[in-house]
């Protein structure tokens, strides 16, 4: 096993969703990480609660228990300034590419905001702006642009500009190509392993597809029902699954691989 | 920022309004001697000197409602201000504090709608004096709800989009959030309700000085001009006349400003007179189906009123007892080929085919018989949550075509839905035919809908995009289950998915499209093998992540395609993948739309092959 520390980690995570009475336990206690420069890929069905490891992470949803850390600092019960900074080192890439872009605001506008959330001067960030583009395989004049005039591959690929634009430490992608095309999403997976390469950025790449975690993921953790059922390098886990859950998982996906011909 | 697409009433009402401003500007220096001067003739009746009449004091009628139009449009302008700005900083507060608060005021503001302006006016009235300043607040103050309700609502459904919480992430402060991503984002529906408050505010206005609680003498505006109209209304009934048009026709004018906006700002407006064209012949396809064939489709063309075609010629036939799969992306016409032959297309498209049948069953026609179409194609789709009536109980949802089509009696036809339920592997269907639709787990609804398709025992089965929505452990079952029928009962089935996995796994025969057009036509045992031919799906698969390594230590990146399809208004001439294909040859292939000869249609392909 890989020794050096996580850099982001949740440790004995629980999630609950509602109140009182009414509370309904949806993470029990999960723990796992990522390390500096590699990406864990979470899979799992729907209702396996890795979208909820997202949202608790960046804070969309509070923690009950359990401790989420950035290079090995608790970040749960923080709050007003240190929250806003706390929240900046991690960014999250939603799935859906017509709703992460507001329609009223031109693409420059959208990562300007991202480099400095209080004025949001396009202009004054021009030259950033048009790297980070230029980062994701687009025209610097895209800047001028409203999110409507791009397909949903492109509105991604803005989408993902816009999280680096924060420079944050990780980038945490939930379902980010489920909603694309299969020609769109090899080009959103190729940007992400290009910028692996030469950012060596920090991932957590949340999906229910398990080819296409395999394809950019160090590392993957399999989720169910809210817990932790298998985690390894992607290698081990995909050759050799150890639990049954994960084998029934990696069974169900109807491909064309040679291990169901000689089967 | 979306374009306003003016219309003639805004072009009109705005023009009109325009005018009854600069007239409310200039109309006090110009006439404000005549409005004041006492002639000697009180209460005169119209006529060429004054063509209004005059009032109880002899002043011309005409020149008082002309100069009254500023004062009239200077207090409804500021009571809509404060209107909308009282209104929009409540709603927005609202949204912005917690949870507690939250819930507080929209229940107050609640209270506040239910409550008559008019009368809350008059209270305010009552307290703070007579006076145009008292009238202003008072309607401007029971004007804010409505401002406050739409703007909280609206506001409500914004700031749960994804970019609101994005910003959020970003650490935008809530002020700007505010100002940045939910105001723009509600701004056209706060704008239509803007014209329309300025029209209700002027009613009002001239309501409460015709009530004497506003404007007082010296001072005139059109309400209080009516209330002096009104005494000698059986004498001199010119006089009402002048002020009384004036309130309507600016009130009119400000409601259709409301109208033209809400039209200007639908994005999904415009034009709806689409000239309907002739579609252009339809050329049968050089690829004859089979005679025994089940489903035949020979140039299908799906097109817009306007002639614009979604589907351009698709040629396949699914023999009986074959699955056949219709692959390709999004835009490329496979659902729309599929819902041709259920005759389920949206409205507003028309199809036409050289031939379009199934057996003898005439789908093209202007009249298949409704009854053979319910029990000989059985459809699945792809949301199961949407595909029942949640109000309704499944067993009644499941036998309505046995009951209405096949006249089964209620005991026979839940019998068998019991049973068909049961073969799709439903445990305990007795108790299920009983319970609602939302009782059930996403892979029971669509199991349950394959049940439905099966019931009349059809001889095709249309699946389109069946198992998108579901779990992929859920989605290998609902797969192994349209096989099973397949092999048990014969069923033909055609299997519409974008996952060229699913397609491959699952058909005897795969069509894939592109652009509306059939690209290539391969046994599943050729895609899977990789042996596909068309430049385009061999894109696609290499496009395609795998689940097992290729063995070696560094990623690989994926084949993408350069480009995109084109839009199906601008496809061009020749070969739709001209433009992206890395075989394209030069000068044939932009040109010339390649046959779907041998199965393929590329020109590349069939050059190579015809050398020889």
């Amino acid at each position: 096993m890989n020794a050096s520390p996580h850099k982001l980690a949740v440790e004995d995570l629980t999630v609950t969703f509602g109140h009182g009475r009414r509370a309904r336990e949806v993470l029990h206690g999960v723990s796992t990480g990522v390390r500096a420069g590699q990406t864990l890929g979470l899979v799992g069905e729907s209702g396996s609660g890795k979208s909820t490891i997202a949202k608790a992470i960046v804070g969309i949803h509070p923690v009950r228990a359990g401790r989420i850390t950035l290079d090995g600092e608790d970040l749960t019960g923080l709050k007003g300034r240190e929250l806003v900074a706390v929240r900046r080192r991690v960014q999250l890439v939603s799935q859906d590419p017509y709703a992460s872009l507001n329609p009223r605001m031109t693409i420059g506008e959208a990562i300007a905001e991202a480099v400095d959330p209080v004025r949001a001067d396009a202009r004054k960030h021009a030259v950033t702006v048009e790297r980070w583009l230029e980062t994701v395989a687009l025209d610097g004049s895209a800047a001028v642009k409203y999110p409507h005039e791009f397909s949903g591959g492109q509105r991604q690929r803005i989408a993902v500009a816009r999280a680096l634009a924060v420079e944050p430490e990780v980038v945490i992608a939930d379902e980010i190509t489920s909603a694309l095309d299969a020609s769109v999403q090899a080009e959103v997976l190729n940007l992400l392993e290009e910028l692996r390469r030469s950012l060596s950025l920090t991932m957590v790449f949340i999906s229910h597809d398990l080819a296409v975690v395999r394809h950019v993921s160090d590392e993957v953790a399999v989720l169910r029902h809210g817990e932790l059922v298998e985690q390894g390098p992607v290698r081990d886990v995909y050759r050799a699954p150890q639990h049954p859950y994960t084998r029934g998982l990696l069974a169900s996906v109807p491909t064309f691989d040679e291990k169901e011909t000689a089967a | 920022m979306r374009r306003i697409r003016w219309n003639t009433p805004l072009v009109v009402a705005l023009s009109g309004l325009g005018l009854i401003a600069l007239l409310g500007i200039a109309a006090p220096f110009l006439w404000e001697e005549e409005a004041t001067a006492l002639s000697g003739a009180a209460r005169a009746s119209a006529s060429a000197e004054h063509w209004l009449g005059t009032d109880a004091l002899g002043r011309d009628v005409l020149a008082r409602t002309l100069v009254a139009t500023r004062l009239t449009l200077e207090m409804s302008l500021a009571a809509t201000a404060i209107a909308s700005v009282a209104g929009i900083l409540l709603g927005t507060v609202v949204w912005v504090s917690g949870r507690r608060v939250r819930e507080l005021g929209l229940r107050l503001i609640d209270v506040m709608i239910c409550y008559p302006a008019l009368l809350l006016a008059m209270v305010i009235a009552t307290v703070l004096g007579t006076g145009p300043a008292a009238s202003i607040l008072a309607i401007g103050l029971g004007g804010a709800p409505a401002f406050a309700r739409l703007t909280a609502n609206m506001a409500a459904s914004v700031a749960q989009r994804d970019f609101v919480t994005q910003a959020r992430l970003m650490g935008v402060p809530p002020h700007r959030l505010l100002a940045r991503h939910l105001l723009p984002n509600i701004s056209g529906p706060l704008l239509v309700l803007l014209s329309v408050a300025f029209a209700n505010v002027l009613v009002a206005l001239s309501g409460l000085s015709f009530l004497g609680v506003g404007v007082q003498s010296p001072d005139y505006d059109w309400g209080s001009l009516l209330n002096s109209g009104l005494e000698s209304l059986y004498t001199n009934p010119a006089e009402a006349i002048g002020p009384v048009a004036a309130i309507t026709l600016t009130g009119v004018l400000a409601g259709f400003v409301g109208d033209g906006l809400a039209t200007a700002l639908d994005p999904r407006g415009g034009d709806t007179k689409a000239r309907t064209r002739r579609p252009a012949p339809v050329h049968p396809s050089s690829l004859r189906a089979p005679a025994d064939a089940l489903l035949k489709v020979d140039g299908l063309v799906v097109a817009l009123p306007d002639g614009t075609r979604l589907v351009d010629g698709v040629s396949f036939h699914v023999a009986p007892g074959e699955i056949v799969g219709l692959v390709g992306e999004s835009g490329s016409g496979k659902s729309l080929t599929a819902m041709s032959v259920a005759r389920l297309l949206p409205e507003g498209l028309s199809a036409h085919a050289a031939e379009l049948t199934l057996d003898d069953l005439d789908l093209a026609g202007p009249e298949a018989d409704p009854r053979r179409l319910a029990t000989e194609i059985g459809i699945v789709y792809q949301d199961p949550s949407a595909s029942f009536n949640p109000a309704l109980k499944m067993g009644g949802q499941l036998t309505e075509t046995l009951r209405v089509h096949q006249r089964a009696g209620r005991a026979e036809a839940y019998k068998r839905a019991v049973d068909a339920l049961e073969q799709v592997r439903i445990e305990n269907p007795a108790r299920v035919v009983k319970q609602y639709p939302h009782e059930l787990s996403g892979g029971m609804r669509q199991r349950a809908m394959i049940a439905a398709a099966l019931l009349p025992g059809p001889r095709l089965i249309v699946a389109d995009e069946p198992t998108t929505a579901l779990d992929v452990t859920v989605q290998a079952d609902v797969l192994d289950l349209l096989k099973d029928i397949n092999h048990t009962h014969g069923t033909s089935i055609l299997l519409i998915s974008h996952d060229i996995g699913v397609i491959g796994t699952v058909c005897h025969r795969v069509v894939v499209m592109y652009a509306g057009r059939v690209v290539e036509e391969l046994s599943a045992a050729d895609l899977r093998a990789g042996r596909a031919r068309h430049p385009y799906t061999k894109a696609l698969l290499a496009a395609s992540p795998r689940l097992q390594d290729t063995d070696t230590e560094e990623r690989v990146l994926l084949a993408t395609i350069p480009g995109r399809p084109p839009a199906p208004a601008d496809r061009p001439a020749g070969c739709a993948f001209a433009d992206r294909c890395p075989v394209a040859l030069d000068g044939l292939c932009a040109t010339e739309r390649p046959d779907l000869t041998d199965a393929v249609a590329c020109h590349a392909v069939h050059q190579e092959v015809q050398p020889v």
